[in-house]
């Protein structure tokens, strides 16, 4: 089975990286630590004990959560859209998170009032972005009507953002709210994956079993209702699910731009475009990907850089090569 | 033998919200049977065809499918009722040939499952029997336009429905793709599915040789064997230009008649 080896040797590669990054760091672990922690479950030195479990494995499962999650929901919405330019925030899940977060640390909410608010925030947008395609109506083309739905209410809630930037205390809330908006997995704890992974399992489960129906969809509305596909109803099955994950993981983790955009062409490339391997093989990038990320992040210089710049400056040349490949070939 | 079943149009007003493109249609197909439909350009062909395949509903009668109303039908019942072939097919994915046939059987699987060895199987038959599983393991986006063709069709018949709609198949094809896409939707009778093609090309009803209808209008204007319909007068009133429409030349066995748009010289 060519497919199922392509996915053994992902896992492979996966847990491989895992195993470097869980010994990347400013405290610094030898390979005999971390063996020893591996195979007992205990070390000698108490520090490290720590810094292991609560520190740097919540970081390493939320890093391969946040780039398993967004480039599959990429994926999904790049084949549902019928457009390999489509990232998961087309809806505005993201611009929604963000407004979210900025009102909650403008009100000084907790950690968990951010989380929570930057949830609302990014299901709100995308919610509001639905009704109003429904309300142009279906005489136009209706993924386009959604592109087009998703792109004002983004702009909107940037310009909401942008006011609540605008009113923030510049010495102690704005930074707060810019570090926030750059993304980061720095302050992923164990409680947090207690929230984000059943939220991700909930969203990943339904999106797998509709990946056949997915193919068919990218053939676009009326090839796909003949062929027997209810179109409307798997709108609503992948728009509810690839929001869910986005904004769950956007919630603890801020905005971590490119990874939904560029991951699944890598993962096309690869595998191919049938979704039922595409949307597995996503996550697996997405997740490695994530890693050797957050890996720069952390060790690259003294201080920890934010990781949405990382995947930014890492996307932009990914993105140009994808696309000068594809003057030549199709996607 | 299997049981003959047929899609009947019944004085059915065809068009959208409010403005009747085609009235009082009567229009009947049986398994088994192919039906040419002709007419000029923006006559209403369109409608028809997406009336038929449920995507817009008729202003009044009705369009019925071995007796039942389809609106009546979920639509997954009617996609194992009939199967559509469209003018151009596009996907922003290479899948390879193999599964474009695939997806034909969707609507025999469970809301959730992908196909299995039965379906790959009757896929693989469909790929022979139109003689494209050469193209099997190719990326459907690197196609000819005819070869796309081939590759819809086999996708319809792998659908196994009763009836197939195709909207000009022969449309953006060169000369030779043309005839043999007419060759093989002319075998493809023996699949004892009825089918209503859409085309532009008189000599394609001759070449198939079964039935004809003529839209004009706002209507059906003539229905027939293309012999009794396809005559230099009804082309001259549909098309309006003048045509010769005469036998082959015999050779043997096949006659047929065919037409030649008169030109000055």
């Amino acid at each position: 089975m060519k497919s199922l080896s392509l996915i053994l040797i992902c896992l492979l590669i996966l847990s491989l990286v895992s195993l470097f990054s869980i010994g990347i760091g400013r405290y610094p672990v030898s390979p005999g630590d971390l063996f020893s922690w591996l195979s007992t479950g205990h070390s000698s030195d108490d520090n490290l004990q720590v810094i292991l479990f609560n520190i740097r494995l919540p970081r390493l499962i939320g890093a391969i959560a946040a780039g398993g999650a967004l480039a599959m929901s990429g994926a999904a919405y790049q084949g549902m859209f019928r457009n390999p330019m489509v990232s998961p925030d087309i809806l505005g899940v993201s611009s929604g998170a963000g407004f979210g977060a900025a009102l909650a640390i403008l009100l000084s909410l907790p950690v968990a009032g951010i989380q929570l608010f930057s949830f609302a925030g990014g299901i709100t947008a995308v919610l509001i972005a639905v009704s109003v395609s429904k309300t142009i109506g279906r005489s136009h083309d209706s993924v386009l009507v959604l592109v087009l739905s998703g792109i004002i209410i983004s702009s909107l809630f940037g310009a909401l953002l942008s006011m609540l930037k605008y009113i923030a205390d510049p010495d102690d809330k704005l930074p707060a709210i810019t570090y926030w908006l750059m993304g980061s997995l720095a302050n992923i704890r164990m409680n947090d994956l207690w929230v984000i992974l059943p939220v991700l399992i909930a969203g990943s489960i339904p999106l797998m079993l509709v990946s056949w129906r997915l193919n068919v969809l990218s053939f676009g509305e009326d090839e796909a209702r003949s062929l027997g596909v209810h179109t409307g109803w798997m709108r609503v099955i992948i728009i509810l699910s690839a929001t869910l994950v986005t904004a769950c993981i956007i919630s603890v983790s801020g905005i971590i731009g490119w990874v939904g955009l560029i991951v699944p062409h890598l993962a096309r490339f690869i595998a191919g475009p049938n979704h039922r391997l595409l949307l597995p093989t996503s996550f697996l990038f997405g997740g490695i990907f994530m890693l050797v990320v957050d890996d720069i992040a952390r060790s690259l210089v003294s201080v920890e850089i934010p990781i949405g710049i990382i995947t930014a400056i890492l996307g932009a040349p990914f993105f140009i090569y994808f696309l000068k490949r594809s003057a030549k070939k199709s996607w | 033998m299997e049981r003959k079943i047929s899609l009947d149009l019944r004085r059915a007003d065809l068009g959208y919200e409010g403005r009747v493109v085609l009235h009082d249609i009567n229009l009947s197909i049986q398994s088994g049977e192919i039906v040419c439909l002709l007419g000029p350009n923006g006559v209403g062909k369109t409608t028809l065809f997406k009336t038929i395949l449920g995507f817009i509903k008729p202003i009044a009668g009705s369009i019925v499918i071995d007796g039942r109303n389809i609106a009546q039908f979920a639509l997954k019942d009617f996609a194992r009722l009939v199967a559509y072939v469209p003018q151009v097919h596009n996907s922003p994915f290479p899948y390879k040939v193999r599964d474009v046939v695939l997806f034909g059987r969707t609507v025999h699987l469970g809301l959730f499952a992908s196909p299995g060895q039965k379906d790959r199987e009757i896929a693989n038959s469909f790929l022979d029997l139109l003689e494209i599983q050469h193209l099997a393991d190719r990326s459907f986006t690197e196609l000819s336009g005819g070869e796309r063709q081939m590759v819809i069709i086999a996708r319809a018949l792998t659908q196994e429905a009763k009836f197939i709609i195709l909207d000009e198949p022969t449309s953006n094809l060169d000369y030779g793709n043309q005839v043999r896409v007419i060759r093989k939707i002319k075998e493809m009778r023996k699949q004892s599915v009825g089918i209503l093609m859409a085309t532009h090309s008189p000599d394609h009803a001759f070449m198939i040789g079964s039935k004809v209808v003529v839209m004009d209008n706002g209507s059906l204007y003539r229905y027939g064997t293309p012999e009794a319909t396809l005559t230099e007068e009804t082309l001259k009133k549909i098309y309006g230009v003048d045509v010769d429409v005469f036998d082959t030349p015999s050779n043997g066995t096949c006659r047929r008649k065919i037409c030649a748009p008169v030109m000055d010289l």
